[in-house]
């Protein structure tokens, strides 16, 4: 990536480079928030405290809609970065707003699960395993939230000034911050859902 | 990438199948097979890094643009400290050093 003309609208201007750079920082240091809080899980999560484990509030078929619809999302945010690389408004439009209507689904399908644990009698403050689990969704959770939010916002950027160098270095770097949010959701997936149930 | 247009975006297609797949493979894994519990951990931890990097490289474009080293780097050295944080924090605290 050398030459000027094949490089990316969003990686045009030093500053926008700076701010993707600077994002990728700030991803790292994401990546150590959510170690702490899955190492806090992992030595907590034998820790029942008498109270429901991992095995008696999972639920399989909600799992699996939550990772369908995330993965999905983060495919269709890819979209939406490919539209705007062919200069495609329109198409950027449609596919962000179909990631943020999946994401939507998401929370949806993640609240109704907290519904359900608290339910079966898991609240955070059940035992060491339950404050760590819904530590570590919890945080997940808020930041699908609010990437709901930030990307909202800049659909309206989007209207009101079309695919500039400036709105295509935002976009792009909204479309890393969710792509990771799926990576994390790929971990939780691994290693609370399917290593906490019962075969 | 912007002088042409770049017609289908088979990168992201294969990355989503391949995404798709591993979940499933992951899941058949767990409830299909019997494996013991530390096989099928590491089958299905392998399974998860795998989709990772599928994320990183074939939606998220790590390798790209001019800082396209730099990025690599400072997500090896967050890994190495992820790392660190999460097997440190298992091996201090189940080997009895808190009892002490």
């Amino acid at each position: 990536m050398t030459s000027n003309t094949h490089t990316p609208l969003e990686y045009r201007s030093h500053q926008s480079q700076m701010n993707i750079l600077g994002f990728w920082v700030f991803l790292g240091a994401e990546i150590v928030l959510f170690s702490t809080l899955f190492a806090s899980y992992f030595v907590l999560e034998h820790n029942t405290a008498g109270g429901p484990g991992g095995s008696d509030i999972f639920v399989l078929k909600d799992v699996m809609i939550e990772t369908f619809l995330l993965l999905t999302s983060s495919f269709t945010a890819g979209l939406a970065i490919h539209s705007m690389r062919n200069n495609n408004r329109n198409g950027l439009l449609i596919w962000t707003i179909i990631t943020l209507l999946l994401g939507a689904g998401f929370l949806y399908m993640e609240i109704n699960e907290f519904l359900h644990f608290i339910h079966e009698g898991a609240t955070i403050q059940t035992s060491g395993f339950t404050a760590a689990l819904f530590t570590l969704l919890g945080t997940h959770g808020a930041h699908v939230t609010f990437g709901i939010f930030w990307i909202s916002l800049l659909l309206v950027q989007i209207v009101k000034r079309g695919i500039t160098e400036k709105t295509a270095s935002k976009f792009f770097i909204a479309s890393l911050y969710w792509h990771f949010l799926d990576v994390v959701w790929i971990f939780i997936f691994t290693f609370v859902y399917l290593k906490g149930m019962a075969i | 990438m912007s002088t042409h247009k770049s017609s289908f975006p088979w990168n992201h297609l294969v990355g989503f199948i391949l995404s798709i797949a591993l979940t499933l493979l992951a899941v058949f894994i767990k409830f299909k097979t019997d494996f013991s519990d530390t096989v099928i951990l590491w089958t299905i931890g392998t399974l998860a890094i795998f989709q990772a990097l599928i994320q990183l490289f074939m939606f998220m474009h790590v390798t790209e643009g001019n800082e396209g080293k730099i990025n690599v780097i400072n997500i090896i050295y967050s890994v190495f400290l992820a790392l660190v944080i999460v097997f440190g924090s298992i091996w201090v605290l189940t080997t009895g050093h808190a009892a002490h």
